[in-house]
């Protein structure tokens, strides 16, 4: 284990000032190849009497201001989006993630995804709110001269102005850099004047400022703080969006748009830097939304199924609805456990950051983007997790589901988008492979080694075999069997198609699905080891971590033999197989009794609480 | 101006309560606890007078150290300074008084507040307690209260009605719900309350004249019944509210 890194740590000022279990340093990525003390690990119930008051009070104002409203929110009922921006301003929901001398509190991550997290239930509210705060707010934070801090951020910190944000344009979604909006200097060199259509802004309606990109002179990447009254900027109509209604969503339009010159934001042609890693955090921050969502649609089918009557019974009663139930349930808790221990990896390292060096920001940024292959998987996995949940959610509220008149139509189509925005789970599930191999070859992951080692010593690796009396003994070898099997298909992978393995989408899918499962496996086995170390597990917890790993196992050995069968043949393959058969052997638990009391626990309770 | 706040630690609004093996104390595993809701009126109330007249406002609990978490929720939303009476014995509200009243002597603050009862043992009695042994004037549910040159103006809720009443600094008041909307402790006060001292204090002694000796849970709620759809579901719904209802 790495000792912690900084010996800054004595300075005046921390950047985190919550309290919060000390925790070592532990490299992004490295979890694929370490193993991870569960001691080291940052989970809900590390939480710190501020944490569960912010918790408190953002949860409040959740119920109070935004739920009774969401109707109104979603008809886009003029000004209340604003006014409820506002309102959550003066609470500080807002400022978390804004340094302190901007008129923010900087209260660090594990804050700010506790507050996504409440927020998250808002639905088109947490975009409005996620898109002010993380991508309308923080590239200014992380790339702002010390004039456009002082200019905007206090504004943004408080609600009085909106924020917005776009890379997109109509042509461009993916394949972002590919914009063809431009900017030119103008002759007198005071303005930039920008041309072109950018596509999908949240907030578009009522911002009063544009984040957004251009090339300079046509081929530079870069960054323009854009004001809603410069000349030449306007916006289109109202998207007709599926879901998230309430979220205003327009094209930002720009005709000769003069925007000053010191209305650049970060340097010319390095746009991309401040688009990529502004990705991250808004990533993080989306898998925390899905989470937050997630439990609230877990509450509502939950009270909605002990009180449907079928055949004289609640259908709560009923086989398949406690499975749905208990499957909700248990891939929320899983998600849970991942976001907050990326939350406490991430805190580790802004904590020894000190705020007042002149380059704290820049740190920051690299701090996060030390993590961006977890943020990338919180990504997809926390969006999918909710797809799974909104879509049974409807499903146990049958014909009733499909009503608008319950509150799980609308999860249902709100959740559809989180798959798409903030780089789609395509892109992510491409992202996370091409980090991994990056990182190696940049000697800052030793995997490309440990696969070729592995790939050596094939015959040698040890089946399954269980220590006895450890709860977890079978988990915490298929878990390691799993880091060795991503490990080596990677490795198999990379070997066989080189420079051109880019072109292998699929393949790229199926290594991406196994890392994500084993990150997803052991953030919830350290948390509940943790956890039953110091006596705040319960039985549930345990069962949950079972099932869990159960069924993950078997959909790793299916991304694995995808890979093998597709890159091997013959007796390589055969004997791949035969490997893949030993890390992945294990004798079947009995699910359907671990999640029949999985699911009694939640009926038993009205809320999403385990 | 200053101002006191006397508030509670008690269970969750949403709390299922069990009665506890001994029959006598609750079953406080998996309880949450909160500031009792009419004491956040009180609180709320305070800061709002605070603002207006500027001065300082002290809340205090009586209780073990896990009040501190609801004195930390006050000073969270903006109070000054609390002071824990440290007592972990089970008191009778004359005992809880008692230990209010001695602390309050000694600070001689100009307005006292009171949640109109505390939500976990409903007794209702502390604040009115209180005012009596200081021997101040209370007025108890009270929705309204104007503090102006010399004198106090309140509006009560009484059954059916609206009691207006005046009165003279310094004096106790019980908080109704509608007095105010309280507000959320922000991030901001949840962060400052982090240095806010909670000074622990011995509480006063007091003998227990009142002792619980029985907690029970009311009966079950039966299922109700389906009486047929014709004419004669008249009759029988008649017999049953007389025979096995007794009600007519």
């Amino acid at each position: 284990m790495d000792a912690p890194k900084n010996k800054k740590q004595a300075n005046k000022h921390t950047r985190c000032e919550m309290e919060q279990t000390t925790l070592n340093h532990v490299k992004g990525g490295s979890f694929l190849l370490e193993e991870t003390d569960p001691y080291n690990v940052f989970t809900p119930e590390d939480f710190s009497e501020q944490h569960q008051m912010i918790s408190k009070t953002t949860s409040d104002f959740v119920d109070n201001e935004i739920l009774p409203r969401i109707n109104d929110i979603d008809d886009q009922k003029d000004g209340l989006t604003v006014s409820l921006l506002k309102k959550a301003g003066e609470v500080g929901l807002l400022s978390i993630d804004v340094p302190e001398e901007y008129g923010g509190l900087e209260l660090g991550i594990t804050s700010s995804i506790l507050v996504a997290e409440h927020i998250g239930r808002t639905g088109s509210w947490a975009v409005s709110h996620g898109a002010h705060t993380g991508i309308g707010t923080l590239p200014i934070v992380f790339f702002g001269t010390e004039d456009q801090k002082k200019k905007y951020l206090p504004r943004f910190a408080t609600g009085e102005w909106i924020s917005s944000y776009s890379l997109s344009e109509p042509s461009s979604g993916s394949d972002a850099l590919s914009a063809r909006t431009t900017a030119v200097l103008s002759p007198d060199n005071n303005h930039y004047l920008l041309n072109g259509t950018k596509m999908w802004l949240s907030n578009a309606g009522f911002a009063d400022v544009y984040i957004t990109f251009a090339q300079v002179n046509g081929e530079k990447f870069s960054a323009f703080i854009i004001e809603k009254g410069f000349p030449g900027v306007s916006t289109g109509a109202e998207e007709k969006k599926m879901g998230i209604k309430g979220s205003s969503t327009r094209q930002l339009i720009l005709e000769n748009a003069q925007v000053p010159v010191e209305n650049l934001l970060g340097e010319i042609g390095r746009g991309h830097i401040i688009a990529f890693n502004i990705l991250n955090i808004g990533r993080f921050k989306l898998g925390a939304a899905a989470i937050g969502a997630a439990k609230k649609v877990i509450a509502d089918s939950n009270s909605y199924a002990k009180t449907r009557m079928q055949f004289n019974k609640p259908i709560a009663d009923f086989g398949m609805i406690k499975h749905k139930l208990a499957e909700m349930a248990i891939r929320t808790f899983v998600g849970e456990s991942m976001l907050y221990r990326t939350a406490g990896l991430i805190d580790t390292v802004l904590k020894n950051i000190n705020k007042e060096s002149p380059n704290a920001a820049a740190q920051t940024l690299k701090g996060i983007e030390e993590y961006a292959i977890e943020c990338s998987i919180l990504k997809v996995y926390c969006s999918e997790i909710l797809d799974y949940v909104v879509d049974e959610g409807v499903q146990i509220f049958g014909g009733y589901g499909y009503s608008e008149e319950y509150p799980v139509a609308r999860a249902y189509r709100d959740s559809r988008i989180n798959r798409i925005f903030e780089g789609t789970n395509e892109i992510n599930r491409l992202l996370i492979p091409a980090m991994l191999l990056k990182r190696s070859r940049k000697g800052e992951l030793d995997l490309l080694r440990r696969a070729t080692q592995l790939a050596n010593d094939l015959l040698s690796v040890s089946s399954t075999n269980c220590e006895a009396n450890a709860i977890f003994s079978t988990q915490r070898k298929l878990i390691d069997n799993a880091k060795k099997l991503a490990v080596m298909m990677t490795g198999i992978v990379a070997q066989k198609f080189l420079e051109r393995l880019s072109e292998q989408q699929e393949i790229l899918s199926n290594i991406s699905d196994i890392v994500m499962d084993v990150y997803a496996m052991e953030s919830v086995l350290l948390r509940v080891e943790k956890n039953l170390a110091r006596e705040t597990a319960n039985e549930i917890h345990i069962k949950i971590v079972k099932t869990f790993v159960n069924d993950t196992m078997v959909r790793v050995e299916m991304n694995a033999r995808d890979i093998l069968s597709s890159t091997t043949e013959g007796d390589t393959l055969r004997t791949y197989l035969a490997v893949l058969k030993r890390f992945t052997k294990y004798t079947p638990l009995n699910t359907v009794a671990l999640r029949r009391v999985i699911a009694d626990e939640l009926i038993g309770k009205e809320k999403y609480s385990l | 101006m200053k101002i006191a706040v006397c508030i509670n630690h008690v269970p969750d609004t949403e709390t299922k309560i069990k009665v506890g093996a001994d029959n006598v104390n609750i079953d406080k595993t998996g309880v949450n606890y909160m500031l009792s809701p009419y004491d956040e009126f009180a609180v709320e109330e305070a800061l709002r007078i605070r603002e207006k007249f500027t001065g300082d406002v002290t809340v205090l609990s009586l209780g073990g150290d896990a009040h501190k978490e609801t004195l930390r929720k006050a000073l969270a939303m903006g109070v000054e300074k609390a002071v824990l009476l440290k007592d972990d014995s089970v008191r009778d509200s004359n005992g809880v008084a008692k230990a209010l009243a001695e602390e309050l002597r000694q600070m001689s603050p100009d307005v006292i507040l009171f949640g109109k009862q505390s939500i976990d043992y409903d007794n209702a009695q502390v604040g009115t307690l209180v005012a009596e042994m200081l021997g101040l004037p209370s007025v108890a549910v009270v929705v309204k209260l104007d503090i102006q040159e010399g004198k106090v103006v309140c509006d009560r809720e009484i059954e059916g009605g609206h009691e207006i009443v005046e009165t003279k600094l310094p004096a106790v008041f019980l908080a109704q719900k509608g007095l105010n909307e309280p507000r959320y402790p922000s991030l901001k006060g949840i962060m400052a309350a982090k240095s806010k001292p909670i000074e622990e204090k011995p509480a006063a002694p007091a003998e227990v004249q009142v002792q619980t000796i029985h907690l029970k849970k009311p009966p079950a709620k039966g299922s109700g019944k389906i009486l047929s759809t014709d004419d004669s579901a008249v009759s029988e719904l008649i017999r049953l509210l007389r025979e096995e209802a007794k009600v007519i």
